[in-house]
């Protein structure tokens, strides 16, 4: 299996450079104002993993205290109150300051002008400002969780948020405010730069289809987030000067939040699950030597999944006292979710099927991600079912469904990835060995913490309550222990990484064997990405002997 | 193009001709056309979430409406008709002074171009100052919105909200158009300040403001007739 994959120390005529875009201009002040797609990547990377690191610290705390029904961590007591603003943070946390920006900011950053034979992103002082606005946007999240106590959840339901809760949810809601906007600048100059900067010969049926699912969630991100902007500005006003639009006390309509929100957070499940698509279909063909199988199509079902999530999100409001009829369009139009996500899986599968598979630590995570979503996607069926969500609604099925998406899917993809892209962003290779205990782990671990959930679920047991009935406690046990091992997974993806940089540079610039144009310039790139202006002679993913290949379907 | 990454870099924006380089091509683009088709696409895009943003506080005044559709009739006898119109009326004049001002920069008049944008600025100043006077007599009739409405006559039902809830929206709508009109104020000063780079081989700066402006005058064409013009 080993030949195909050292296809040569560098392409190209030119010996490895000596300067790269890391050892260049290495100041703390350079790397503060760099306009730099690959070192601004890198910098969203530390920062998304840093709330990851906190994100997770606090779903440990969370499952301590649900392991006994004494709602007790370390033996001490934790409230209500207490219980609530934890999950708080922890959702907010994950959603807004790790899984939205983590695979845009970070990965897409440093490869997408890559892929696309480009020398930087379309605007890069714009994409600099845009990781200033989101760390200026999470140290104000933070501050308000913390000191401002905010327990409403990351879904800030009014009438909740507006009147009962008595916490900083105007600041709060301000600081997702300014993380949207950082999200909408990287959407828009991902738009710009796919349209505008691909390599010459490169149409768009020609582009890597990380490409087309990056491009995808960026369109969701510039037409979503300003409605959850001026929704959040909506509350925060409400809440100041006590205008009746969200909260029945002063004549409003609470439901109309949930609309509004939802009219928003639904797409955005998709732009946190469409990067995680896009690193799959990049994953796949590489380590099975094969062209990808059904490539418009996967295309195709990138664009109709932004599409579709405009359009489904009623389906979180069955029980809020929407019309029967809005329900019931609504119930249906969330079906059409799952012919796009099977069109993918389905193409995944059959790229893999005859393929020459090799089994590197990347492969691995694809296809944890494979199983997982499988479950967290026909699970979502089970919700979008009318009948069955009022059952389920609220209760641990649903967290263990958005768990299975968000973070079975989503953070595995990430992680796929991040060992993936790790030799070129670093220019070493990780222990394979270590990359294959983490996945292992982090499988493992996965399921045990969230299986139990679908099952006591199922059963009744109510999501966002910090204590339960006796009869839920193995569920509840079994959980924080699998908790415990997804933890240890973690650490163990951060020990391996972080030992392979203790080592000199050794990564080849192909150690893969891809054929996108990231492989085609040095490990780690020079600061100008390419000695050559790169031009495409072959299509993606072809993996025809030299002899046979050619551009053209 | 087989021209090397070092020599672009080298020499700021020169392409492989050998052509005089422009001070404001960035190394990244091959082409200045490229660099100004990428911009405009950046700035149709970000006027897209513009519309998306406001499109929120739209179908909010919609449904607010629809839950008090006489008190926002009533409500919106309290606006001065005639005032909204001038506005209107002004507001679509600088739109087509910008345009004047964008093709004027397009080929190379700067004279003109600057005329045509301190015009423009003109007419903003104007929108602002009227809006100032809607403002001071809403607050001196006591229109605010929400906990601040302290106006007779009080809402028809008892224990709604309507006027207070017109108002609000009021505040928000014709406020956060007024941000626009101010930063796009800012904006044309800028522009003249740097009007001397404007000619027909770089007038990005210029041609995307015009983009901005007409969609903040295009806004305000909906804003008006739904509060000054409901029956």
């Amino acid at each position: 299996m080993e030949p195909v994959l050292t296809s040569g120390q560098h392409v190209g005529d030119h010996p490895r450079p000596e300067k790269n875009y890391l050892n260049e201009n290495t100041r703390v002040w350079d790397w503060m104002t760099t306009v730099d797609h690959k070192r601004i990547g890198l910098m969203y990377l530390v920062g998304s993993l840093f709330f990851f690191l906190i994100g997770g610290m606090l779903a440990l705390m969370l499952r301590l205290v649900l392991m006994t029904p004494q709602h007790t961590m370390f033996g001490i007591a934790v409230d209500a109150e207490m219980y609530n603003r934890m999950f708080t943070l922890h959702g907010a946390i994950m959603v807004f300051l790790f899984i939205i920006p983590a695979i845009p900011g970070s990965l897409t950053n440093f490869v997408l002008p890559l892929m696309l034979g480009a020398k930087d992103v379309a605007f890069p002082k714009l994409n600099l400002a845009s990781f200033y606005v989101y760390v200026a946007g999470a140290i104000m999240a933070v501050s308000s969780i913390v000191i401002g106590a905010v327990d409403t959840g990351w879904t800030f339901y009014t009438p909740y948020s507006s009147s009962s809760s008595q916490t900083a949810v105007a600041s709060m809601t301000m600081a997702a405010f300014i993380l949207g906007f950082s999200s909408i600048l990287t959407g828009l100059n991902f738009i710009a730069t796919v349209h505008k900067l691909r390599a010459p010969g490169m149409g768009w049926f020609d582009m890597p289809l990380f490409i087309w699912g990056m491009y995808s969630t960026a369109v969701i991100q510039i037409l979503a987030t300003p409605v959850l902007a001026i929704t959040l500005v909506l509350l925060a006003i409400e809440k100041t000067f006590h205008i009746g639009i969200f909260d029945p006390k002063y004549g409003g309509d609470p439901v109309l939040f949930q609309h509004f929100f939802w009219f928003y957070s639904h797409p955005a499940v998709y732009i946190m699950i469409l990067p995680g698509m896009a690193i799959i279909s990049e994953l796949i063909p590489t380590f099975s030597k094969k062209t990808i199988f059904g490539y418009r199509a996967i295309a195709y079902s990138s664009v109709s999944l932004a599409l579709v999530s405009f359009i489904v999100w009623g389906h979180h409001m069955f029980v809020a006292g929407q019309s029967q009829l809005a329900n019931v369009v609504f119930s249906a139009l969330t079906f059409l979710v799952a012919i796009p996500s099977g069109v993918k899986v389905f193409n995944w599968l059959t790229t893999m099927y005859k393929g020459n598979i090799v089994l590197k630590t990347p492969m691995w995570f694809a296809i944890a991600f494979l199983i997982l979503f499988a479950i967290g996607g026909l699970t979502g069926i089970f919700l979008g079912t009318l009948s069955t969500n009022i059952h389920l609604t609220d209760t641990y099925f649903v967290v263990a469904h958005f768990h299975y998406v968000m973070m079975g899917s989503t953070v595995t993809a990430f992680l796929g990835g991040l060992y993936y892209w790790w030799p070129k962003m670093t220019g070493r290779m990780f222990s394979e060995k270590g990359g294959k205990i983490s996945c292992a782990l982090w499988f493992i671990g996965f399921n045990a913490t969230f299986i139990p959930q679908f099952i006591m679920g199922s059963q009744g047991m109510p999501r966002r309550y910090y204590n339960y009935l006796d009869q839920f406690q193995p569920f509840h046990a079994f959980s924080t222990v699998g908790s415990w091992i997804l933890g240890l997974s973690l650490f163990t993806v951060a020990g391996v990484l972080l030992a392979s940089l203790r080592k000199p540079a050794d990564a080849p610039d192909d150690p893969w064997g891809g054929t996108t144009l990231e492989w085609k310039t040095s490990s780690p790139p020079i600061t100008h990405n390419f000695h050559d202006q790169p031009v495409l002679e072959r299509e993606p993913y072809d993996y025809r002997p030299a002899g046979m290949a050619g551009k053209g379907h | 193009m087989s021209t090397t990454t070092t020599d672009l870099h080298a020499h700021g924006g020169h392409d492989s001709h050998g052509e005089h380089h422009n001070p404001f091509h960035q190394h990244h683009f091959a082409t200045m056309e490229q660099q100004f088709d990428t911009a405009k696409i950046g700035m149709w895009t970000f006027l897209v979430t513009e519309v998306l943003m406001f499109g929120g506080l739209f179908v909010g005044f919609g449904l607010s409406q629809a839950k008090y559709p006489q008190e926002f009739v009533d409500a919106h006898h309290h606006l001065q008709r005639w005032a909204g119109s001038l506005n209107t009326v002004v507001l679509l004049f600088s739109s087509w002074t910008m345009v004047m001002a964008v093709h004027a920069a397009q080929t190379s008049q700067k004279a003109r171009m600057k005329m045509f944008l301190w015009i423009t600025l003109l007419c903003a100043c104007v929108f602002m100052g009227v809006k100032y006077y809607e403002y001071s007599h809403k607050f001196e009739e006591g229109l605010l919105p929400g906990m601040f409405y302290h106006s007779q006559p009080t809402d028809t039902i008892p224990g709604s909200h309507g006027y207070a809830t017109f108002f609000a929206f009021y505040f928000m709508m014709t406020g956060l158009h007024g941000i626009h009109i101010l930063i796009g104020m800012g904006l044309i000063l800028w522009l003249l300040k740097n009007a001397d780079n404007f000619n027909s081989e770089w007038y990005t700066p210029v041609d995307l403001f015009g983009l901005y402006w007409h969609i903040v005058d295009m806004i305000w064409i909906y804003l008006f007739p739904l509060y000054y013009l409901i029956s």
